[in-house]
């Protein structure tokens, strides 16, 4: 039982300060731009909830949400259960472990652009690895810039291969958190493997992969820098997700207004879909 | 060996795929790659890791990158521990919704938020200092550094708060010579997402720096695009930024997999 004490306020003052600052504030700046117009000069008009009504009727932003569901259900659709079936494979002991957990969080260590520029210099097609691999060896023809389906699967590939050793490593952890005894329990009554699996170490890993879970959802669904330095958002918009066609629409044409009324959407639909996942994986730890 | 380990070996195998061919890339000349494919590099050149080492933009780009986001680990550790020790400890009005509103910042799109932080750190006169990109790099961190902190202390029986104060330990005293040290591998780990979320992070710190502050891989776009089509030199300068990661995987290397464990997680 944790103790009444309003003390707790005074020890989490500094992070407060912190975060309030960064959020706070550019929150307010984008949410002053979504409810004006502007001709240029620093001249600001209200302009109500008009920008949300045409962001929420128009046609490449219900385009762009599709192509980041659509992303981010594959992602967490191949990279947890992958995850999962690595993080049981592994070994518990010994000095294999250390090797695998450093060769394994390597990718998880490099910059994002540098990412999307090591994809795209291994998929060349002439002179990539996989690219010439794909094209000369398997006879498959690849060219990430004109065909669409191949822009996805490389993205896809690509973000599987940037975050699946997050979800190993989560998995991981609650994996070794296990008492021998109970796999000794487990032996006793000749349970199977799957048994094991359902009734041990999937409960044991359930906080984490919470976590993993959340993780994965956040970032797939802000991603930006990876996809859009591998293909811009192409071909034509093939791969333009949410955050692509956002900082199009504020950088690229200078609509402040629109973007900022899809920002915050965007922005809404992350906190709901959150949300609900935090409340539904946490309820039975109340 | 059993089957079952070739599930990690293919795994490693496809990952190392990708970074084998950036190494090999960046001991090729220019000619060699713009040639046609070879699989090892036919001839062994230096010139592409010489360029980055002797040229100022480059090396300081690495000397930028470490400041920051060493910076920012300090910060948000520092910021993070009596908060996360607070939602572990106590319960105060608001604690719920205060810890869910910290979760939220963790969700926001950071391309959202990037021209606002630009004109926030211009008007508080940060813009283009390691300072800057550190505050602001709080902004994910200091969120997830709670929540993994308060993970682990959760894990550790209120009983060693209250054994120490009955022996007459001041709360500061505890704190920094008993709990801290306790959960120090918790620490370690925390650490360890810190840096990784901080290095890696790109949009937010191109955009709060121009000269004096520009992360390596801001240098690495801009000089690849400016000089046209020099792979070699991008590789090079990508196989870098792989290393620092690399040498702070090592050193927690037993943390990782014992830390996680020791806590709630």
């Amino acid at each position: 039982m944790k103790t009444q004490n309003q003390r707790g306020w005074l020890f989490v003052l500094p992070v407060l300060i912190l975060v309030a600052f960064n959020a706070l504030v550019p929150l307010m700046t984008v949410v002053n731009y979504s409810v004006q117009e502007t001709f240029g000069d620093n001249l600001f008009f209200w302009h109500g909830l008009g920008w949300f009504e045409d962001v929420l009727r128009s046609e490449r932003f219900h385009a762009a949400l599709g192509r980041q569901v659509l992303f981010t259900a594959t992602i967490l659709i191949i990279e947890v259960p992958l995850g999962v079936a690595i993080a049981l494979t592994m070994p518990r002991k010994g000095f294999w472990v250390p090797v695998c957990l450093v060769l394994m969080s390597l990718p998880l260590l490099i910059p994002w652009n540098v990412v999307g520029a090591m994809w795209n210099i291994f998929t060349l097609p002439d002179i990539g690895l996989l690219g010439y691999f794909l094209n000369n060896v398997v006879g498959i023809d690849y060219n990430m810039t004109q065909s669409p389906l191949a822009a996805w699967v490389t993205v896809i590939v690509m973000d599987v291969w940037h975050w699946t050793s997050l979800v190993v490593l989560l998995a991981y952890a609650g994996l070794i958190s296990i008492p021998d005894a109970y796999y000794q329990a487990a032996k006793i009554d000749a349970a199977s493997g799957w048994a094991v699996f359902r009734h041990i170490q999937l409960p044991k890993m359930k906080r984490v992969l919470t976590i993993a879970i959340l993780l994965r959802f956040m970032d797939s669904f802000n991603i930006y820098t990876e996809p859009f330095v591998l293909t811009g958002g192409g071909p034509g918009n093939s791969t333009t997700f949410l955050s692509i066609d956002l900082v199009k629409v504020a950088l690229g044409q200078f609509d402040l207004g629109p973007a900022a009324a899809m920002s915050l959407i965007y922005f809404a639909f992350t906190l709901l879909v959150s949300w609900l996942f935090y409340t539904i994986m946490t309820r039975d730890e109340q | 060996m059993k089957a079952r380990s070739l599930v990690p070996i293919l795994y490693i195998l496809f990952l190392m795929l990708p970074i084998y061919w950036l190494v090999a890339m960046s001991f090729k000349t220019t000619n060699e790659i713009l040639g046609g494919f070879s699989l090892f590099p036919q001839v062994w050149t230096l010139d592409n890791y010489r360029v980055i080492f002797t040229d100022p933009t480059w090396y300081w780009g690495y000397f930028n990158s470490i400041s920051y986001v060493t910076l920012n680990t300090v910060i948000s550790l520092a910021a993070a521990l009596p908060a996360a020790y607070a939602f572990s400890r106590y319960s105060f009005m608001g604690d719920k919704h205060l810890f869910f509103w910290l979760l939220t910042n963790r969700m926001a799109p950071v391309a959202v938020f990037a021209l606002p932080f630009f004109q926030l750190y211009s008007a508080v006169g940060l813009f283009d200092t390691y300072l800057a990109v550190a505050l602001a790099h709080c902004l994910f961190n200091i969120p997830l550094a709670v929540w993994i902190l308060e993970g682990f202390m959760s894990g550790i029986p209120k009983e060693l708060d209250e054994t120490a104060f009955v022996d007459g330990y001041s709360f500061p005293r505890f704190f920094t010579t008993i709990f801290v040290p306790t959960i120090k591998a918790g620490i370690g780990v925390t650490a360890f997402f810190l840096f990784m979320f901080s290095w890696v992070e790109l949009l937010l710190a191109k955009t709060l720096t121009a000269v004096y502050a520009k992360p390596i891989a801001a240098v690495m776009t801009r000089t690849a695009s400016s000089a046209g089509y020099e792979l070699g030199l991008l590789a090079a300068a990508g196989v870098l930024t792989i290393i620092p990661g690399a040498i702070v995987i090592y050193f927690v290397r037993n943390y990782i997999a014992k830390g996680f464990a020791l806590g709630r997680v």
